[in-house]
């Protein structure tokens, strides 16, 4: 299965009824690459999927390309591509063999040939031992793997993968995810995912799509949205922030500065977006007072097993969340001095979310 | 089983097989009148097959046109009913609503009146409304409501969108998905439309009374003629004739509308040693 490159351009999405479901966007994907979309419910990323499938037509500007050719008119029955549903779409009348064979029979495959495709896929799913099961006697994470080796059978030329794990619970995600990871690499399709989960996006993307209110905000490698986000909203998306109006002069950390703490933050800031300060949770480290480059009162402390979240309250009515790795035995009230990382401030290149 | 049974377990117990007696007995003694030698004198006077014999031989040709018509019923309303369901469950706005509602009109206006509409548009046309085609067009109208309602009760309950767009997803054309996805999946609607359409065709007498000339009568309105004008054992022998033919019938529906629960109870209770 080698990939292909996949091009959308121009496309919006204006519903019948009048919602504009998609701006005008655009997108290479690389062949072989996966790419996720990425966005709360109603950004746009279905939309976007179903427009590189072929069940929505993109407005009349907009073009999808399949390997440098036009398949914009071309319905999704001719498009060659694999398709996973978040509720799996199993077909409730035919065997999980039956369903995983029905791309190659619809196809036309003679039945021997057909035969061997489906044994090489219920292997590479560990579905072996329910090749003759009807699909309400199979597990969420079943159903999840045979959806799969349903899309996979007759070698689409691109796999789309619209929220499949949204359906299961939190272990089975994480086993799954590990799964649909190492299948990706091994077959090297191009592969869009659509999900709303930034875990999952992180994990599995090569490139990760950030979308929001119909468009794309920032599409960049995992490691690049996360440590460089683009806008308040990436920023505020993926992962957790801490945003604190401030300033760091001369190494202390000055908090709603221009006030007297406790008194009404920010109002006297000649301008208070200018001198908000954005850092991650695991950046900020706990330390002696001498090193302090600020302190706050904790309000309350969450044991989560690998990690401890701390929420502080620093004053002028502002509280920070920080993830610290030790097994600090903190009580809610104690007096915290925290440091930040060298690099942790992080700047946004658009000042303007869209929203 | 060591229940606690509430102080009004036997009088409702008791209340509830009254009713049912109330129900049944009346049924029970028809079919038995069928087979006594004479009602008057009652079972004491011995139990023949003889009226069964006689009707048979005199009302066949009504049971016979009875069943070619329920067939044919059951022919029209799948090739009109299943394809309705299946655009009627693809598409829900007004236009759809309302022929939604139009199609239960026939079962909601008396058969009569449906009949004399029909007559007073087709009674000039000779051949057709001398032919048993004409009954046919009657039982249609009037059956065709409960083909498309139960096909489309299954396919409002499974997601048929997402079905079809899956199969589509796998290269199938709407010929492949169409026999190959929807209407397996709505088999069970389909199957307990059928059975509710031929029991209803095989029954219906208002409708059928105006639409049928004599050389055309069903088998109820040979009925309706045999309690009108011959011995009492004649009509009940009859009866037991449409019994016979209609009660398996109904217990098949009953056993086709609900496969899931059985389904589901079956899986639930290993089965004992």
């Amino acid at each position: 299965m080698s990939g292909i490159p996949i091009r959308v351009s121009r496309c919006s999405k204006t519903f019948a009824d009048g919602t504009r479901a998609l701006s005008p966007i655009d997108l290479d994907i690389a062949a072989g690459e996966t790419i996720v979309l990425l966005g709360p419910s109603g950004c746009g990323k279905t939309t976007t999927l179903r427009i590189i499938a072929g069940l929505e037509a993109p407005d009349a500007d907009g073009k999808v390309l399949f390997d440098n050719v036009d398949v914009t008119a071309i319905p999704i029955e001719k498009r060659n591509v694999g398709m996973v549903f978040q509720s799996y779409a199993l077909f409730p009348n035919l065997s999980v063999e039956g369903n995983i064979g029905y791309g190659l029979k619809v196809r036309g495959m003679p039945p021997a040939q057909r035969q061997g495709r489906v044994q090489e896929m219920l292997a590479m799913m560990r579905l072996e031992p329910f090749a003759h099961r009807h699909i309400d006697q199979l597990s969420g994470g079943q159903r999840q793997r045979v959806a799969l080796a349903r899309a996979l059978a007759p070698r689409p030329r691109v796999l789309l993968l619209d929220e499949p794990l949204t359906a299961l619970d939190a272990k089975l995600r994480e086993d799954l995810r590990v799964d649909i990871d190492r299948l990706l690499r091994s077959l090297n399709v191009t592969t869009v995912y659509v999900t709303h989960d930034q875990a999952e996006a992180m994990a599995l993307g090569d490139r990760i799509a950030v979308m929001d209110h119909g468009r794309i905000a920032q599409v960049g490698a995992p490691e690049e949205i996360y440590f460089n986000p683009i806008d308040d909203f990436v920023a505020g998306f993926v992962g957790t922030m801490n945003r604190v109006r401030g300033e760091m002069r001369e190494g202390r950390l000055q908090i709603g500065v221009g006030t007297t703490p406790g008194g009404a933050a920010g109002e006297d800031l000649p301008d208070a977006a200018r001198s908000e300060l954005l850092f991650r949770p695991e950046d900020v480290l706990l330390v002696d007072a001498a090193a302090a480059q600020f302190s706050g009162q904790l309000i309350s402390a969450f044991f989560l097993g690998d990690h401890t979240r701390l929420v502080i309250d620093i004053g002028a009515e502002q509280t920070i969340t920080a993830r610290v790795p030790r097994r600090a035995m903190l009580r809610a009230g104690a007096i915290v001095h925290c440091a930040l990382e060298p690099h942790a401030l992080l700047r946004l290149p658009r000042k303007e979310s869209f929203s | 089983m060591n229940v606690k049974r509430s102080v009004f377990f036997w009088p409702l117990l008791a209340f509830t097989l009254v009713v049912c007696a109330f129900l049944i007995v009346p049924v029970g003694m028809s079919m038995l009148a069928g087979v006594t030698r004479n009602y008057f004198v009652g079972v004491s006077g011995g139990l023949t097959l003889d009226w069964v014999v006689k009707v048979w031989q005199d009302y066949r040709h009504t049971v016979l046109l009875s069943v070619q018509i329920a067939i044919a019923c059951l022919a029209c309303t799948l090739v009109l009913g299943v394809p309705a369901a299946y655009v009627l469950a693809h598409r829900s706005n007004g236009l759809t609503r309302a022929i939604e509602e139009l199609l239960v009109m026939p079962v909601a206006v008396p058969g009569l009146a449906t009949a004399l509409a029909l007559i007073v548009t087709y009674g000039g046309w000779g051949d057709f409304r001398r032919g048993w085609l004409f009954i046919l067009v009657g039982h249609v109208l009037f059956t065709l409501p409960f083909m498309v309602r139960s096909v489309l009760a299954v396919l409002s309950s499974i997601d048929l969108r997402t079905l079809e767009e899956g199969a589509r997803s796998l290269g199938a054309g709407f010929r492949q998905r169409f026999f190959g996805i929807v209407l397996p999946n709505c088999r069970s609607g389909i199957v307990a439309g059928a059975l509710m359409v031929v029991t209803l065709s095989l029954g219906e007498f208002n409708m059928t009374l105006l639409l049928h000339t004599p050389l055309t009568p069903t088998l109820p309105v040979g009925l309706a003629d045999a309690y009108a004008s011959l011995r009492l054992e004649v009509g009940s022998a009859y009866t037991l004739i449409f019994f016979v033919i209609i009660i398996p019938l109904l217990v098949a529906m009953q056993w086709a509308a609900q496969p899931v629960r059985r389904a589901q109870a079956a899986a639930a209770q290993p089965p004992r040693a």
